[in-house]
């Protein structure tokens, strides 16, 4: 049953909101806004009672009457810029605060020929023609409100081109900050990234919330990769502790072209990773990897489908969550075979470790294999801290502090591992580490349990 | 430099150690036999301060105070070691790194200034060339992928950087073929030092041909049935624990 207008958020704000969009002038973009507001309206948040969204519930949606950004919350003052990677040599950073590009922050760097690195907005203006060629092409499902409700809204968000053939080694970041507002703010960036044959390039996602208070970030990726091309995604999500942070990503695979991801979501009060793959050309491979630490009330969804489309591609997926307190997580992965995919090479694991007895996780793998000749496999662990293990270290020395730091450190290792560039993996390791301190004081209750 | 008197011991509520006697000397080392599920285990454990052992009743004295209720780190940096029967697999963190973790902060509560990076690695080497062991083991993630004899001799490694007052070895033997054991006592005997005193723990006889102890204590049912020389070990060895209500192994 479709909610009452009435009750959904944003549909009310739509109107007044379409004149500050991005691409206002454009035609096409308007009816094409209007669709998804439309879709929205008729679909209504997801439910419990569809199956994806069985063990993740939009409460804050329901309760905060989340409000467009203006401009003015794009100007709140930063005093530095939350950059991943260190940046000696002007590596391409875009910075966007409460979802407006700020022009002052963006360093082009050294940029081969043939990439072209843009905010949305420039692109609606610049290259419409490219524009209206792309948007929705690679995430178009109709059935998926939050998708729907991104393409009425979509506020802000990158677009990276890469020529056939051109490799940058430099890895390029984007930052998104939210937070610094007085009033629950929402924002919707909608990032296109397409890379030709043979091209190659990473990307570092960086969303970093400021201050206190609730704001909500409803991010689509659609990302095309072209044959033989390689595409590196990291994405670590540090919102803040209100905050609201919900993700889809679609990614097409063309023969022999490999995606690589990394997602680490260290933050949010509610964070949903929704990742969607198709390996639609022999010989394409997906690397879907992450990990989650999670702690106080916060929820942690990830939710990915790899399907293979081709004979002879593989895929490889690596999940690990920490969950401490009452947190909860949430892991639904399938992986979809489909009858002419022979070869078929796929593997995943999700792994967690529980802190605290009060956190939950729901783990739901799931294997549809329609071809007979493939090789996959699929494992789902929850185990709490290996006490051994732990009186190993203390009995060494080690403070017991340190020593649950060592472990949930060492439990992670197995995912981080998954990141081949050093410095990136370095920087996510930090990260976690940074994470750590207050996971492991906690504990009282946990060596009585 | 240990005493334990009249020491009761329980695990989940089942008592273990019912009212063991154990004097040490410093310098000394006594060897601890007996068969399985005598409580010879739970002994080290609850000498290190494992979680879950409940002292009921009784006391184990180290240097004059009494251990009940200190954390395993403290007790460490008090100058216990254990060296475990069953070493544990850590991936992700380098032997290196936990070795360095572990004495800083044992130096750090003790009052003494941490080594840096390059004082470590300076005595890592010394260690390493002393114990003849490759230092392609400091490199590895603690104890994974290593052989049986590797686990051991990381112990015994970890022991030497550490530099205990009182070495519990648990089981040492267990699982090692005669070489790697050769190997693991002549460790052992190079540490020996009349500042540390040592608690071999193990079912044979065969590790004390190669560390010879100065007195030899048969634990059974819980206490300590006998206390002799080394020749104990022998009569052991022909006898078997059947005398102490066990059957032979």
């Amino acid at each position: 049953m479709p909610n009452n207008s009435s009750h959904l958020p944003f549909v009310g704000a739509f109107d007044a909101a379409r004149p500050g969009l991005p691409g206002a002038g454009l035609s096409w973009l308007k009816d094409f806004r209007e669709t998804g507001i439309e879709r929205f309206n008729a679909l209504g948040l997801p439910s419990s009672k569809i199956e994806a969204w069985k063990y993740t519930r939009l409460k804050p949606l329901e309760d905060t009457d989340f409000q467009p950004v203006t401009d003015d919350d794009g100007m709140a003052a930063l005093d530095t810029v939350p950059s991943l990677l260190p940046n000696p040599g002007g590596r391409p950073r875009l910075v966007f605060v409460n979802g407006r590009m700020r022009p002052n922050f963006w360093i082009e760097g050294d940029l081969p020929d043939g990439v072209h690195l843009d905010c949305l907005r420039d692109v609606l203006t610049r290259n419409p023609d490219w524009a209206e060629a792309h948007l929705g092409a690679i995430a178009g499902d109709e059935a998926m409100p939050l998708m729907q409700l991104n393409k009425a809204m979509m506020d802000t968000g990158f677009v990276l081109r890469v020529d056939d053939g051109v490799e940058i080694e430099q890895p390029i970041e984007v930052v998104f900050i939210g937070g610094l507002t007085d009033r629950p703010v929402a924002y919707f960036p909608r990032n296109l990234i397409k890379l030709g044959k043979n091209a190659k390039a990473t990307v570092v996602k960086h969303h970093f919330g400021q201050g206190v208070g609730a704001y909500f970030a409803n991010a689509v990726t659609e990302i095309d990769i072209g044959e033989g091309a390689t595409f590196n995604h990291y994405t670590v999500q540090a919102e803040s502790r209100d905050a609201t942070h919900l993700s889809t990503t679609h990614v097409r695979v063309a023969k022999d072209a490999t995606y690589e991801s990394f997602n680490l979501a260290v933050g949010g009060r509610l964070s949903r990773n929704e990742v969607s793959v198709r390996l639609e050309g022999e010989g394409g491979h997906c690397g879907l990897n992450g990990a989650y630490l999670m702690r106080g009330r916060e929820h942690c969804d990830n939710t990915t489908v790899i399907e293979h489309l081709a004979p002879h591609t593989s895929s490889r997926e690596v999940f690990k969550g920490v969950l401490n307190d009452e947190s909860r997580g949430v892991f639904q992965g399938r992986i979809v075979v489909h009858k002419n995919a022979q070869k078929t090479d796929g593997h995943q694991l999700c792994k967690t470790l529980l802190l605290n007895t009060g956190a939950e996780i729901d783990a739901k793998p799931e294997l549809e294999i329609y071809a007979d000749d493939v090789k996959c496999s699929h494992g789902a662990t929850t185990g709490q801290m290996d006490e051994t293990a732990l009186f190993y270290l203390r009995s060494r020395g080690v403070p017991e502090a340190l020593a649950r730091n060592l472990l949930v450190q060492s439990f992670l290792g197995e995912a981080l591992e998954e990141i081949k560039q050093d410095d990136i993996r370095q920087a996510l390791t930090d990260k976690v580490v940074h994470w750590l301190p207050a996971a492991c004081f906690l504990s009282e209750e946990w060596r009585d349990a | 430099m240990l005493e334990i008197k009249n020491l009761h011991v329980s695990v989940e509520g089942k008592e273990i150690l019912k009212g063991l006697d154990l004097s040490v000397g410093p310098g000394e080392i006594h060897a601890i036999m007996g068969p399985n599920g005598s409580g010879k285990s739970t002994l080290s454990h609850v000498i290190a301060g494992r979680d879950g052992y409940e002292i009921t009743g009784g006391r184990i004295i180290f240097q004059g105070e009494d251990l009940t209720g200190l954390e395993p780190e403290i007790r460490a940096a008090k100058g216990i070691f254990l060296a475990f029967q069953y070493p544990v697999e850590i991936p992700g963190v380098p032997n290196t790194t936990f070795l360095k973790e572990a004495l800083n902060a044992i130096r750090r509560y003790r009052g003494e200034d941490e080594l840096d990076a390059m004082q470590f690695v300076k005595m890592m080497r010394e260690k390493t060339k002393e114990l003849g062991i490759s230092d392609d083991m400091l490199k590895r993630a603690v104890n994974v992928g290593f052989s049986g004899g590797e686990k051991k001799r990381n112990e015994i490694l970890q022991m030497a950087v550490l530099n205990p007052v009182l070495a519990v070895l648990d089981e040492t033997d267990s699982g090692l073929d005669i070489d790697a054991l050769k190997v693991v006592a002549e460790g052992v005997n190079k540490l020996r030092s009349p500042d540390r005193t040592t608690l071999m723990i193990t079912h044979y006889q065969r590790l004390l041909d190669y560390i010879v102890p100065d007195k030899v204590h048969v634990l059974a049912h819980g206490k300590i049935q006998r206390t002799g020389g080394k020749e104990l070990a022998l009569e052991l060895e022909e006898k078997g624990y059947a005398e102490f209500g066990e059957a032979a192994a």
